[in-house]
C-alpha cells in the first residue's frame, strides 16, 4: 500500500519540515499491524514527493485476533495488505501527528499556509464507486482523478473491481489534506480494522471540525465511520454462507434496492395499511405476522390496542434482532411486551406455536420460497396453524414494466424466487382456498393501472 | 405382619398426622431419592423446615418434582401429612396425568403417641390441638380415600404394625419386557376362523399342539369377536394358545363389549355383537363363563422385548406405554377421537401415529386399512379381513408382513375402506406425512444418535443458523439424504518449504494402525451430491417426489447446484445414460444411485467468491506493487537507502503474480454442459444398501466404469494404492503427488482403504487432504511462502476440524442408512440438518 503526497513549495525540502521527517533517509515505524516506511521519491527545488509505504503483516492480521479469527472477513486472502484503509489512517495519525494538528515546530509559517498538493493513493477501495468518491471529495474542493481496475484482465466478463487508483488535487494546508484522508479513506472503504467504541465519536468530531458539519454527505460519513460490529449469530450465518452466493449481507443491499424501486409510490406504507385494514375488518385479536422481517408491520400492529396478542415470526435471526431493536422490545412495559412476541421459525416446518390464532399475515413472503417448497408452507399455514383469516400479499409481476430502474424480465428483489401475474396468483389462491376450506377475495394494493393492475396483489382468505 | 404390595410405578401418598412416623417409615422402605418430603421442600424455599408461611411454595416445588419423576416413570413417595382432601386432590390428579396408580398408605396411630413423639422433638413446638385436629381429619378421610381415586389403600393402625410392615413392588401387568419373542403379531380377526388357521399355518404354527415348533409366540391385537362367522372357534383357539403359553392377547373394543353383554350389562346388539351372541348361544354356559374370565383378564397393552416393541389394539402413545390407568386402557381400546363424526356417522379418529416420536415400535389394529402402512415407527396391521380384505401378521423382529386374503366378505363395512383411490396411493402414508417436517424435530439443542459415533450434540445456536439456510436455500428435503462431511488436512509439515506434505498424512494412518490407504487426486471444483433415478416413477416411489424430476445435483450445504433446471436435467440425463451403459442398475438391483462428486470448474459455482475475494485481492495486490516498486526505484535513484525495501517489494510482486496464476487454473467460462466436468468418487448408496461397507477400490472401480460409459461429461479420478508400512510405496506416492501439484493440481485426498475404518480410538478420519504449495496461495494468501509467514502458519490446530469431520461423517452415513432402511423423513432430515448445523461451528476456514 502506497500513498504519495506531492507538494509544490518555495523550497521542496520544506516538505521535510512540514512533516517532521528529514528527506535524506527512510523513516520506519513499527505499528501494531506491520511497518510503515516514509521516504521521499523526489525532492527538487520547487517540489517534493513524500511516500508512505505500509507493509501490513498479512499473517498477523489473522493470527492473534481472538475468537473472531475465523470470520470470512479475516481471511489470509485479504485485500488489506494492499489497499488504503483504516490502517493508513492509523499510520497517518502516528507518523504525522503534529502535521495533522497543524503544527510545525521549526516552521509554523509553512504549516499555516495553503500549498498546491497532489495526493495519490495507489489502491483505494470505494464502496459506492466513483460517484461516491466524487461526492466525498469534490465538496471539499478537490479535483478528483480516478482509474478503476478490472478484477482480472483475462476475464473481462467478471467486470470491474471496487479498487481505484486515485489522485486528489487541491491547494490546501497539508493538515487539512491529511485530515480529510484520515477520515474519508475508511469511509470509502466502509470497514474498520479495529473495534469501534464510543471514543470513535469523539475522534470523528475532532477531525471533522470545521468541515464535516457543512459536508453534504455528513450523514453517510458518520454512519460509515462509526461502523458497528456484527452480532455473533450473524457471524455464524456468514460462516455458513461464505462459499456460496448470494454473498454475505446480500439480503440487505437488494432489500434497499427494492425499496428504492418501489419508493416513489410509497408502496410499503400502502401495503401495510391495506393489511391492517383487512385484519381489523376480520375482528381478529390474536394475529401472526409470518415472515415479519425487520418488523414494519409489527410496529403498525402494536399500535392497535384491540389486538391482544401479536406474534412476529421470521427465519432470519438477524432480521429478528433488528425488529427487536426497532420495536424497542426490551424497553416496553411488561404488559405491552407480553402482547408482542418475536420467534424464529420457518414456514417450511410445522410449528405448533402457531396454532390457535385468529389471523395470519404473509406480507411479501411467498415469493421468497422456492415453488416446490410452497406446498409445505400452504399446509403449515392453512391446515396446521389454521387461523380464521389469512392475508397474503405478493408482487404483481405485470406491474414491473412500470417500475423504472428494473430491467425487463428482472425480479424486484434478488431473493425473489418468482413473481406472479394476477392470473397466476389468483389461480394459486383459489386452489389453495378450496383445498383447505377457505374462501378468498382479492384486493389491489397501490395505484391501479388500467392494463397492468396494481403493483402489489393481495388475497384475503377466510373460513 | 402387614404386607403392602404396590405397583412398581406408583405415586405413594403417605397419610398421617405429625408424629405418626411417616418419615421413618419412608426411610426404611424407599430410596431416599424416591421420597419427597414437604418439610424438606419448605426448607428449600424458606431455609426453615417448619416455616408454615412457605407452605404453598413448598408444595409447588414438591408437585413439580413429583411430576418430573412420574413423567420419567419413577416411583415417587409423598411424605406430608396429607390428612386433608384438598391436599390429596392434586396428588391424585398428578398420578392420573402421568397414568400412574395413586396408592395411599395411612399411618393411623393414636393421638397420644403422635403427641408424645412431637414433644420429644425441638422443631415441633406447635400446640397439641394441631395434632388432635389432624387425627380428626384423618379419621374423617379414611372411608373416602378409594372414592378420591386411590387404587390401593393400606392402613397401619399401631406402632407395631408400622414397625413390622413390609413393602413389595409388583411389576405392572403390561410389563413383559423380558419376553424377547420372536413374535407374530396378528391383526383384528373378528371371527374369521378359516383365515386365522390358514395364517397360523403359513406362519408355521402347529394347530394340534397350538404352539410354534421353534417357540415363536403369536400376539393377538384384539377384536377377536363380532361380525365374522366363527367367533367361538376363534376364541377357543386363542384362549388355548394363551393358556398354553403359545400366545399373548390384548383386548379390543369389541371384546370388551362382548364381555359386558355376557355379564348381563345393557349393551346394544349392534356392530356385529348380535352375531357373536347368536354363535355363543350354541355353546355350553361354562364356555361362555370361560370367555368372560379370559376377556376380563386381558391387559390393555404389552411392552415387550426390553421396551422395543409395544402392542395394543388401537395404538399407544409414547407417554402412556407401560403405564396403567383408565385413560391408558381407553386409549388402547379406542384410540383417540376428535369428538367429531364423519359422513358415515363414525367417530373421526385423531391420527396419533402422525405425532408419534417414541423409540418403541408400536403394532396396532382397530381401524381397517387397505394395506398395512408404516408411519413414524408404528404400523397398523388391521387389513379388514372380515370386510373382505386380508388377515395380516407382522413377524418380529424380522418386520416381515404375512397376510392371507379373506375367503369372502363376511360383513359389509359402514364406510368403504377399500376405496379405489386408497388402493393405489401415489405416495405411501409415510411419504404423504413427510410433506411437512416438524420444527420440533430440528430446533433447540439436539442429540442425534448415530451408528458410527453414538450420540452427537447439535447446539441450539447452530440449529438457528441451519434453520435459516435450510429454509431459504436448501432443496426439497425429500432429496436431502446426505450432506458431505468437512475434510481435515494432514498434519502440518514441521519444517521445509511446505505446509502440507503426504508424509504426514501417511503417518496419521500408520499411527492409527491402518496400513493400506488410497490416494485420490483432489479435483478443484465444487462438491456435489448427485442423485440419479432411473425415471420419474422411481423418484416418486423411492423419494416421494412428484414433480416429474428424476434426480438432483446439490451442493455441500444442500442447495440446488444449478439455477438452470434444464441444464441440471441434461446433466442428470447424461449420468443416467452412463449408468445404463455400465449396467449399474441391474448389477446393484436398484433404480436410483447417490454419488459423491466434484464438479468443475470451480468458477461455475464459486463465482461470487472468486470475484469478491480471489480476483479482487489479485487486482488490489498487482495495482499496489505497480506503484510501490517505481516509487522505491525513484527514491533509490535519488540515493536514498531503500534497497531492502525495493528487493522485498519486487519479491512480493512476483508472489502475487503466482497467486493470480494459481486461481486462474480453476476457472474457465461455462456456456453449457460441454464446459462442465463431473468427477464421481463415491457411490454412496443405492436401493437397500449404503456402500460404506465397501473399500475405496470398489468405489473407484464403479466410478471408472461410469466414466468409461460416459460421453465426456464424467471425469476419472487418478488414484494410487499405498502401503504406509512400505517406504518405497510411500516414496512413489510422494512423487506422484509432486507431479500432480507441479501440474497445477490442488493436491490429493488420502483415505483409509476401507470406507469406515476403526483405528486405535474409534473411527479414523474418512479422508485427509494434502494440498499442493501453489494451491495453498489461495488459502493462506499470495505471500504465505515467505519464510517469516510460513513459520507462523505452521502452528495450526487440527483437533476441532477433525472432530467435526468425524461427527459430520457419522451423521452423513447415518442419514443414508436411515433413508435406505425406509425410516420417516424426519429421521433422515435430523441427520442432514445436524451436518448443516455443525458446519456453522466456528472452525479455522483454511483447514
Amino acid at each position: 500500500m502506497l500513498l504519495t503526497i506531492t507538494a509544490t513549495l518555495e523550497d521542496g525540502a520544506d516538505l521535510g519540515y512540514l512533516l517532521h521527517k528529514s528527506p535524506g533517509r527512510v523513516h520506519s515505524f513499527e505499528l501494531a499491524f506491520g511497518v510503515a516506511h516514509v521516504f521521499y521519491p523526489e525532492v527538487t527545488p520547487s517540489r517534493a514527493t513524500v511516500a508512505v509505504l505500509l507493509e501490513v503483516d498479512p499473517v498477523g492480521l489473522v493470527r492473534g485476533r481472538g475468537p473472531d479469527s475465523s470470520a470470512p472477513l479475516e481471511q489470509y486472502v485479504n485485500d488489506r495488505p494492499y489497499v488504503a484503509s483504516s490502517f493508513l489512517s492509523v499510520a497517518i495519525g502516528r507518523l504525522f501527528a503534529p502535521t495533522l494538528g497543524g503544527r510545525s515546530k521549526e516552521r509554523p509559517d509553512l504549516a499555516a499556509r495553503a500549498w498546491p498538493l497532489v495526493a495519490r493513493i495507489s489502491v483505494l477501495p470505494c464502496r459506492g464507486g466513483e460517484p461516491l468518491l466524487r461526492r466525498l471529495f469534490e465538496p471539499l474542493a478537490y479535483e478528483v482523478a480516478a482509474t478503476q481496475h478490472l478484477l482480472d484482465e483475462t476475464r473481462p466478463d467478471w467486470g470491474a473491481s471496487s479498487y481505484f487508483t486515485v489522485e486528489l488535487r487541491a491547494t490546501r494546508r497539508l493538515a487539512e489534506l491529511l485530515t480529510h484522508l484520515y477520515v474519508l479513506i475508511p469511509v470509502l472503504d466502509d470497514d474498520k480494522h479495529y473495534w469501534v467504541g464510543d471514543d470513535e465519536v469523539d475522534k470523528l468530531l475532532k477531525h471533522g471540525e470545521g468541515w464535516l458539519a457543512a459536508h453534504p454527505e455528513r450523514e453517510l460519513i458518520a454512519r460509515r465511520y462509526l461502523r458497528h460490529r456484527r452480532s455473533l449469530a450473524r457471524q455464524a450465518l456468514e460462516r455458513l454462507l461464505a462459499e456460496e452466493a448470494p454473498a454475505v449481507g446480500a439480503d440487505q443491499v437488494p432489500a434497499a434496492a427494492e425499496e428504492e424501486i418501489e419508493h416513489r409510490i410509497s408502496l410499503n406504507e400502502q401495503r401495510l395499511g391495506a393489511v391492517l385494514a383487512v385484519l381489523k375488518q376480520s375482528g381478529a385479536q390474536r394475529v401472526l405476522d409470518l415472515g415479519c422481517g425487520e418488523g414494519h408491520l409489527l410496529r403498525q400492529l402494536s399500535r392497535d390496542r384491540t389486538l391482544t396478542e401479536i406474534v412476529g415470526m421470521d427465519v432470519s435471526h438477524r432480521a429478528l434482532e433488528i425488529a427487536s431493536e426497532r420495536l424497542k422490545l426490551e424497553r416496553l412495559p411488561e404488559r405491552h411486551r407480553e402482547r408482542l412476541k418475536l420467534i424464529q421459525g420457518s414456514l417450511l416446518y410445522r410449528d405448533r406455536r402457531l396454532d390457535g390464532y385468529d389471523a395470519a399475515a404473509l406480507v411479501e413472503v411467498i415469493e421468497h420460497l422456492d415453488p416446490p417448497r410452497l406446498a409445505a408452507c400452504e399446509r403449515n399455514v392453512f391446515e396446521f396453524a389454521h387461523p380464521r383469516t389469512v392475508v397474503v400479499t405478493t408482487p404483481n409481476a405485470e406491474f414491473n414494466v412500470k417500475l423504472d430502474g428494473l430491467a425487463r424480465g428482472a425480479l424486484r428483489h434478488r431473493d425473489h424466487r418468482f413473481e406472479w401475474s394476477r392470473a397466476e396468483f389468483e389461480a394459486w389462491a383459489q386452489r389453495t382456498a378450496e383445498r383447505f376450506g377457505y374462501g378468498v377475495r382479492f384486493l389491489p394494493v397501490g395505484p391501479c393501472d388500467a392494463t397492468v393492475g396494481a403493483p402489489t396483489q393481495m388475497g384475503v382468505f377466510e373460513r | 405382619m402387614k404386607r403392602i404390595s404396590i405397583p412398581e410405578l406408583a405415586l405413594v401418598v403417605l397419610v398421617g398426622p405429625s408424629g405418626s412416623g411417616k418419615s421413618t417409615f419412608a426411610r426404611s422402605h424407599f430410596k431416599s431419592t424416591e421420597v419427597l418430603s414437604s418439610d424438606y421442600c419448605r426448607g428449600l424455599v424458606a431455609d426453615d423446615e417448619s416455616c408454615q408461611t412457605a407452605t404453598d411454595d413448598a408444595f409447588a416445588v414438591l408437585h413439580f418434582i413429583a411430576a418430573k419423576r412420574l413423567a420419567a416413570g419413577r416411583l415417587t413417595v409423598i411424605d406430608a401429612t396429607n390428612v386433608q382432601p384438598d391436599g390429596r386432590k392434586p396428588l391424585v390428579a398428578l398420578a392420573r396425568e402421568y397414568h400412574c396408580l395413586p396408592v395411599a398408605i395411612v399411618l393411623d396411630l393414636p393421638e397420644k403417641t403422635c403427641r408424645e413423639r412431637n414433644a420429644s422433638r425441638p422443631d415441633r413446638s406447635f400446640g397439641a390441638h394441631v395434632v388432635r385436629q389432624q387425627v380428626q381429619q384423618l379419621r374423617r378421610s379414611l372411608r373416602n380415600l378409594e372414592r378420591e381415586g386411590f387404587r390401593h389403600v393400606f392402613v397401619l393402625s399401631s406402632p407395631e404394625e408400622v414397625g413390622t410392615a413390609t413393602v413389595e413392588r409388583q411389576p405392572l401387568w403390561n410389563n413383559l419386557k423380558s419376553e424377547h419373542g420372536p413374535f407374530d403379531v396378528i391383526g383384528d380377526v373378528h371371527g374369521c376362523y378359516a383365515e386365522l388357521t390358514t395364517l397360523l399355518e403359513r406362519l408355521g404354527y402347529d394347530l394340534a399342539t397350538r404352539r410354534h415348533p421353534s417357540g415363536r409366540k403369536a400376539v393377538f391385537l384384539g377384536d377377536l369377536v363380532d361380525r365374522g362367522p366363527k367367533v367361538p372357534e376363534v376364541l377357543r383357539l386363542v384362549m388355548d394358545m394363551v393358556a398354553g403359553g403359545g400366545a399373548l392377547c390384548v383386548p379390543g373394543n369389541h371384546d370388551v363389549r362382548l364381555m359386558r353383554k355376557l355379564r348381563g350389562k345393557d349393551v346394544q346388539l349392534t356392530h356385529g355383537l348380535a352375531e357373536s351372541m347368536a354363535q355363543l348361544e350354541a355353546e355350553p354356559a361354562e364356555f361362555r363363563q370361560c370367555v368372560v374370565a379370559f376377556l376380563d383378564d386381558l391387559v390393555s397393552h404389552y411392552v415387550l422385548d426390553d421396551g422395543r416393541l409395544v402392542v395394543a389394539h388401537a395404538g399407544m402413545k409414547a407417554e402412556m406405554q407401560g403405564r396403567g390407568s383408565g385413560k391408558v386402557r381407553d386409549f388402547a381400546l379406542y384410540g383417540e377421537t376428535t369428538g367429531e363424526t364423519d359422513e358415515f356417522g363414525l367417530p373421526v379418529r385423531h391420527n396419533w401415529a402422525a405425532d408419534y416420536r417414541g423409540r418403541a415400535l408400536v403394532v396396532y389394529g382397530h381401524t381397517p386399512v387397505p394395506e398395512p402402512e408404516w408411519l413414524n415407527g408404528t404400523i397398523n396391521i388391521d387389513t379388514g379381513c372380515v370386510f373382505g380384505g386380508h388377515l395380516t401378521a407382522l413377524r418380529y423382529p424380522e418386520k416381515e408382513l404375512v397376510s392371507v386374503p379373506a375367503e369372502r366378505t363376511w360383513s359389509e363395512p359402514s364406510k368403504p375402506f377399500l376405496e379405489p383411490a386408497l388402493q393405489a396411493p401415489a405416495l405411501t402414508a409415510q411419504q404423504a406425512y413427510d410433506d411437512v417436517l416438524d420444527l420440533e424435530d430440528v430446533v433447540g439443542k439436539r442429540l442425534v444418535s448415530t451408528r458410527l459415533r453414538g450420540n452427537i450434540t447439535v447446539r441450539e445456536e447452530n440449529a438457528i443458523a441451519a434453520l435459516e439456510v435450510m429454509s431459504r436455500f436448501a432443496v426439497n428435503p425429500r432429496w436431502l439424504i446426505y450432506l458431505p462431511p468437512t475434510m481435515s488436512p494432514s498434519e502440518t509439515a514441521s519444517d521445509g518449504p511446505l505446509l502440507e506434505h503426504p508424509t504426514q498424512a501417511f503417518a496419521y494412518f500408520r499411527h492409527e494402525g491402518v496400513p493400506a490407504v488410497v490416494c485420490e487426486e483432489k479435483h478443484m471444483g465444487s462438491r456435489t451430491v448427485v442423485i440419479v433415478c432411473r425415471d420419474a416413477d422411481a423418484a416418486r416411489r423411492r423419494f416421494g417426489v412428484v414433480d416429474d424430476v428424476a434426480g438432483i445435483c446439490s451442493t455441500r450445504t444442500g442447495r440446488r447446484f444449478f439455477e438452470d433446471a434444464a441444464l441440471e436435467a441434461e446433466l442428470l440425463h447424461r449420468v443416467r445414460e452412463a449408468a445404463d451403459h455400465a449396467s449399474l442398475w441391474e448389477e446393484l438391483g436398484t433404480d436410483w444411485i447417490c454419488l459423491d462428486c466434484e464438479l468443475m470448474p470451480w468458477s461455475a459455482k464459486a463465482q461470487e467468491l472468486l470475484r469478491g475475494q480471489y480476483a479482487a485481492v489479485g487486482a488490489a495486490s498487482r495495482a499496489a506493487f505497480a506503484e510501490a516498486v517505481p516509487a522505491l526505484e525513484s527514491a533509490a535513484a535519488g540515493g536514498i537507502a531503500v534497497d531492502d525495501l525495493l528487493v522485498r517489494a519486487r519479491e512480493r510482486a512476483a508472489l502475487t503474480e503466482r497467486y493470480v496464476a494459481a486461481y486462474r487454473q480453476y476457472c474457465w467460462p461455462v456456456t453449457g454442459l460441454r464446459d462442465l466436468k463431473l468427477a464421481p468418487f463415491h457411490l454412496l448408496a443405492s436401493e437397500g444398501a449404503v456402500h460404506v461397507d465397501k473399500d475405496h477400490r470398489w468405489h473407484m472401480q464403479m466410478a471408472m466404469r461410469l466414466c468409461d460409459a460416459s460421453d465426456g461429461l464424467l471425469l476419472k479420478t487418478p488414484h494410487l494404492a499405498v502401503d504406509v508400512t512400505d517406504s518405497a510405496s510411500e516414496a512413489e506416492a510422494v512423487r506422484w503427488w509432486e507431479q500432480l501439484t507441479a501440474r497445477g493440481g490442488e493436491g490429493m485426498v488420502v483415505k483409509p482403504l476401507v470406507f469406515v475404518t476403526r483405528g486405535r480410538r474409534g473411527v479414523v478420519q474418512p479422508a485427509l487432504k494434502c494440498r499442493g504449495p501453489e494451491y495453498l496461495r489461495i488459502i493462506y494468501g499470495p505471500e504465505y511462502t515467505r519464510p517469516e509467514h510460513l513459520e507462523r502458519l505452521r502452528s495450526r490446530g487440527l483437533s476441532v476440524k477433525r472432530s467435526l469431520a468425524l461427527r459430520e461423517f457419522a451423521l452423513g452415513v447415518e442419514a443414508l442408512e436411515r433413508f435406505v432402511r425406509g425410516e420417516p423423513l424426519r429421521r433422515v432430515h435430523e441427520c442432514v440438518f445436524g451436518v448443516l448445523a455443525l458446519e456453522s461451528e466456528p472452525v479455522d476456514p483454511r483447514l
